[in-house]
């Protein structure tokens, strides 16, 4: 159980408050204007925006003052998920142990890894030899090795095709219900956000609203969404 | 890199022709007029073996102090960063002998230093002797080494640290994953840029190095001329010493990557939780405050001991800063034109970057004697004195503008190329629109440097004095050999502010506009 | 990369063109020039009575005077040039670019004097210059046996550090070497020109430094500060005479003889003392200015001719070299 209570984050004029709980293996939706704080609350959760006031506890223990490795947390960023000049395999290595060194054992996990997002052989390429598609594909692969409860992703797929971002998204859901992941995912697309978290929350107005479920809130959305989404609900 | 023709390239060959032309045609024509080159003398050897290995001990241990001082300043923000960060270009545009002052007030046998050892009953510091020409070389050129690895360390992804932290990689693995690949590509630029500016060294070697052991080839050059008349053994001299640099540059760039340029350091740094820890943010502040104190204390000494006779210094130094004014003023055009000419064709032909770098290897004897016999024939030299100093400034200060120029150029023309191209936007259109407003404040900061440094005088105006025409430093040096050591004191203050001067509101102006 | 005063004088310029008044022509070193040197008022006191503009063109020190002249072969437009010394000489008169001055003058140098070309204007001791306070060694041995701290000046870009290495030479002949390794360890830095040297020295950064005897007339007078005095040395003291003379290939020629006779005159020579701090080459008949009498006067005057200084000077310079570099 992922519980923002009283979350309050000021930056400059800027400011966030956050007031909602999350029960493990949920799927959130965060969605709002550009600017509203979407990535600000992810990076507080992950550790890399301190909080102003307020606690974010998981299953009752307080994170927000463990460094970002300590938390049960992995993240994926629109871009910059993998390190250019090391091969893939090295790359998902540093999802099990921070060194460049992996026993025999965890070779194996490394390669089981990349067969489950299909990548299966490819643990020799680095990253410039890959499309998009399979980059994004590599960076869940290591997350799939972090074995972190909760998964952040901001915005990971938006520079995909609809296909591809589709497949993405149906692969995110597969590896997220098998291990049972709570996911937070900051989107843009309505239809993102419908095919992939049952739960979706609104961040506008310096504030994340409490979740509710997604066909709800796009079907018949408050002002604040509707300005943004910019299509008026049929009548 | 641009796949499209949109800016036209002639002014960069132009450009480029007269450098080639600047920097080996007055060389051949002091080689001409000598009737081809003589070999160097057994003591030229020893000068240019002195020359490399304290050059290249400077440079290296410039650039291994700068990489802890520039990771310290990357992840940290503090009050007064951005300030620090200004004054720390101060040793490099200072005049060199109101520097050697600067450092023997802090660092000689009656230093600041030395007294505060004594009061503690500690040995005294010794500053004479080849650490000595070390130690005033990292003063010059250590904050230089540190901005150029601070920009490696800025264009580093924030995202980077987000993810090894996220991935809880200590500080070890940070360096070997994400900082020393960088460095990779950042030190060895770093390393050539100061190697050729401590190869040039003269008068701080000398006067450091505590005796003729300290003779570096510039002063070989020196008295071939003035001895044994021998033009031809000062020109290959003066050759061997160009061709040391361009072998250093290229090296540095083929095993370097890009290089960066100085730019930048302004900005707020990313949140680095590896390096959240208590003690090492307290050995990131004491080194930080070491640096700071080994950079400022000079500059303070100078300011403490120029202040007194600042207001009363007479008018032919008020005249000459003047005329030092003026020179820099058009030097910084000519160099800032050559410079914007030269970066555009070198997006494609990455040769003329390469060329730019001679300027640092000019020697100012060679050069001055080569335009004088390349002019006497024609027009009286005399009259030219102040425009050919504008040129060698300039000429000289190129290699730094174009450092800061290039990579910004390249930035946006690979981010913003095709858009541009796609939209049309040529020639005049494209620099107003596209470049100008975003290279305005790496121009700001190019202008100003280049404003200061020639200021300062980089060694050659001395070269172009005219009694009437006498420009600041040389009537520092002037003050000082008529024994008025005092007022010296108070023009070498003037000086510093006159460089600062104008180094604020061209960098300012540059970034104002921007904003 | 400072004091590169050679190539100074290539670019030196010359004042505006005058009217009518015929042009003299004078090339001398950068500091005769300066504001604070001699240049101006010679200039005012000798353009009162010639009838003609005289203008000075500066040019860094006398070695780069010559290499000046040299370059310009023949076609130099100066007509006279002030500001070579006895080191110079031999390679001077080897250019053959100069005139006989065909003056007898009655000169007040403590040497005699018959050279044909060159004419002296000022002279003056090498000597190392210390707080007065300080008991100084009466010659190089003590001052080697000393633990005192000196700086000196490098012979190969400096007219003093040349001065000293033929002080050591016309002093000791064949033991120059020995002496030159004993003051080793004496030696803080060799710096490249004497403005370097000095500042160090009023810094405090050695207890002497080489300067001339007549250095301590600037601080007594000007500063009214008592407190510096030169070291007197028991073996002599090597003396820079300081030289003038006329271009062969003068326009002017009447004028520059004019202008050497004038140079030995009280006009010229009382203007000496106090901007150049040098003695006259010939004492103004007021005398010395009050002050030049607490200076030291060395029993001995050491003076290589141009001949032997010239025989001599690239030995010497290696042998200070091989001393100093071990």
């Amino acid at each position: 159980m992922l519980q923002l209570d009283q979350v309050r984050i000021t930056l400059g004029d800027f400011t966030l408050s956050a007031n909602f709980t999350l029960q493990s293996g949920e799927k959130l939706a965060l969605i709002g204007p550009s600017g509203a704080g979407k990535s600000t609350l992810l990076a507080a959760i992950a550790g890399f925006q301190p909080l102003t006031s307020g606690r974010i506890l998981w299953r009752d223990q307080p994170l927000h003052s463990q460094p970002p490795a300590a938390r049960p947390v992995s993240i994926l960023f629109q871009d910059n998920n993998l390190f250019g000049h090391l091969t893939l395999a090295q790359n998902l290595g540093l999802g099990l142990r921070p060194t460049l060194r992996h026993s025999a054992a965890e070779q194996q996990q490394i390669d089981a890894a990349l067969k489950r997002v299909g990548l299966a052989g490819m643990g020799a390429r680095r990253p410039a030899d890959l499309s998009g598609g399979q980059q994004s594909r590599a960076a869940l692969a290591r997350v799939l090795l972090q074995r972190r409860p909760v998964l952040l992703l901001d915005e990971p797929f938006a520079a995909l095709g609809p296909a591809l971002r589709a497949d993405m998204l149906d692969l995110v859901a597969e590896l997220t219900t098998e291990a049972a992941i709570t996911l937070i995912m900051v989107t843009h697309a309505p239809e993102d956000a419908r095919r992939l978290c049952p739960l979706c929350t609104l961040v506008a107005e310096g504030q994340a609203q409490p979740p509710v479920g997604t066909g709800a809130l796009i079907d018949t959305p408050p002002a604040a969404l509707r300005a943004y989404l910019g299509s008026p609900p049929a009548p | 890199m641009p796949t499209v023709r949109s800016l036209p390239e002639w002014p960069g060959w132009v450009a480029g022709l007269f450098l080639a032309v600047f920097l080996t045609l007055p060389m051949a024509a002091v080689l001409w007029h000598a009737g081809g080159g003589s070999a160097p003398q057994p003591a030229d050897w020893a000068a240019l073996r002195f020359t490399v290995l304290q050059a290249l001990i400077s440079a290296g241990v410039s650039v291994a102090l700068a990489i802890p001082v520039a990771r310290a300043l990357s992840r940290r923000q503090f009050r007064g960063r951005a300030l620090l960060l200004g004054l720390m270009g101060a040793p490099f545009i200072l005049p060199v002998i109101v520097a050697i002052l600067g450092l023997i007030a802090v660092f000689g046998r009656a230093g600041w230093l030395n007294q505060i050892l004594a009061t503690l009953s500690l040995p005294q510091l010794q500053i004479y002797g080849l650490h000595g020409v070390v130690l005033a070389h990292v003063f010059f050129n250590l904050p230089l080494a540190t901005r150029m690895i601070l920009q490696g360390w800025q264009a580093v992804p924030a995202e980077r640290f987000r993810l090894a932290a996220s991935l809880g990689m200590g500080r070890s693995m940070v360096f070997r994953i994400i900082e020393w690949p960088m460095l990779r590509g950042v030190a060895p630029g770093a390393f050539a840029v100061i190697f050729a500016i401590c190869l040039s060294s003269f008068a701080v070697a000398l006067v450091l190095g505590g005796g003729p052991r300290a003779t570096t080839l510039e002063l070989a050059i020196y008295q071939a001329f003035r001895f044994d008349f021998d033009l031809g053994r000062a020109a290959m001299l003066a050759g061997i010493q160009l061709a040391l640099v361009a072998l250093a540059t290229a090296l540095a760039l083929r095993f370097g990557g890009v290089v960066h340029g100085l730019a930048g350091g302004q900005g707020r740094p990313p949140l680095r939780p590896e390096a959240a820890q208590p003690l090492l943010r307290l050995w990131d502040g004491a080194l930080i405050g070491l640096v700071a104190a080994f950079l400022l204390a000079p500059l303070i000494a100078v300011v403490l001991r120029g202040a007194p006779a600042l207001l009363a210094l007479p008018w032919p130094v008020w005249k000459a800063a003047l005329v030092s004014l003026s020179v820099a003023l058009a030097a910084t055009g000519l160099c800032m034109g050559l410079a914007c000419a030269l970066a555009i064709t070198a997006l494609r032909r990455t040769g003329l970057e390469l060329l730019a770098i001679g300027g640092l290897a000019l020697s100012p004897l060679v050069v001055g004697t080569g335009v004088f016999l390349l002019v006497n024939p024609w027009a009286n030299p005399t009259a030219l004195a102040l425009p050919v100093t504008v040129v060698v400034n300039a000429v000289m200060a190129l290699p730094f503008a174009l450092r800061l120029i290039l990579p910004r150029l390249r930035q946006i023309e690979a981010s913003q190329g095709r858009l541009a191209d796609s939209l049309g936007l040529q020639g005049v259109a494209r620099l107003r629109w596209l470049l100008w407003p975003q290279l305005k404040p790496a121009l700001g900061f190019a202008a100003g440097l280049a404003a200061a440094l020639s200021m300062g005088d980089l060694g050659v105006i001395a070269l172009f004095s005219d009694p009437q025409h006498a420009t600041l430093p040389l009537q520092v040096l002037r003050l000082i050999g008529a024994y008025r050591t005092e007022a010296a004191a108070g023009a070498g203050l003037l000086l510093l502010m006159c460089s600062f001067g104008l180094f604020w509101l061209f960098d300012r102006g540059g970034r104002h506009a921007a904003a | 990369m400072k004091h590169l005063a050679l190539a100074t004088g290539l670019f030196a310029a010359s004042t505006a063109m005058a009217a009518d008044r015929p042009i003299l022509t004078v090339y001398t070193y950068d500091s005769f020039v300066s504001d604070w040197g001699p240049g101006p008022a010679v200039e005012a006191a000798f353009e009162q009575t010639c009838g003609c503009d005289l203008q000075f063109v500066g040019a860094g020190d006398g070695a780069a005077l010559l290499a000046r002249l040299r370059l310009e072969a023949g076609r130099s437009p100066a007509d006279v040039v002030l500001g070579l010394d006895t080191n110079l000489m031999a390679a001077a008169t080897e250019t053959g670019l100069f005139a006989p001055h065909g003056l007898q003058p009655d000169l007040s140098l403590p040497i005699a004097w018959d050279d044909a070309v060159f004419l002296p204007f000022d002279w003056g001791y090498f000597a190392f210059v210390k707080n007065a306070d300080l008991p100084a060694p009466s010659n190089f041995r003590d001052l080697a046996e000393s633990d005192l701290k000196i700086i000196i000046q490098d012979p190969r870009s400096s007219t003093p550090g040349l001065g000293l290495v033929m002080w050591v030479k016309a002093a000791y002949g064949d033991q120059a070497g020995e002496i030159w390794q004993a003051l080793a360890d004496n030696i803080v830095s060799v710096t490249p020109g004497w403005s370097e040297a000095y500042g160090l020295f009023l810094e405090g950064e050695a207890d002497m430094v080489l300067s001339y005897t007549t250095s301590p007339a600037y601080h007594l007078i000007a500063e009214s500060d008592a407190s510096k005095a030169a070291a007197a040395f028991d073996e002599g003291h090597y003396m820079q005479v300081e030289v003038a003379a006329k271009l062969a290939g003068s326009d002017q020629p009447e004028l520059a003889d004019q202008f050497m006779r004038f140079m030995l005159t009280d006009a010229f020579q009382s203007i000496i003392p106090t901007t150049n701090w040098m003695y006259p080459a010939k004492t103004p008949s007021t005398g010395l200015p009050a002050g030049f009498e607490t200076l030291i006067t060395p029993a001995k005057s050491l003076l290589l001719s141009p001949q032997q200084a010239g025989a001599l000077r690239d030995a010497a310079i290696s042998e200070w070299r091989n001393a100093l570099a071990r």
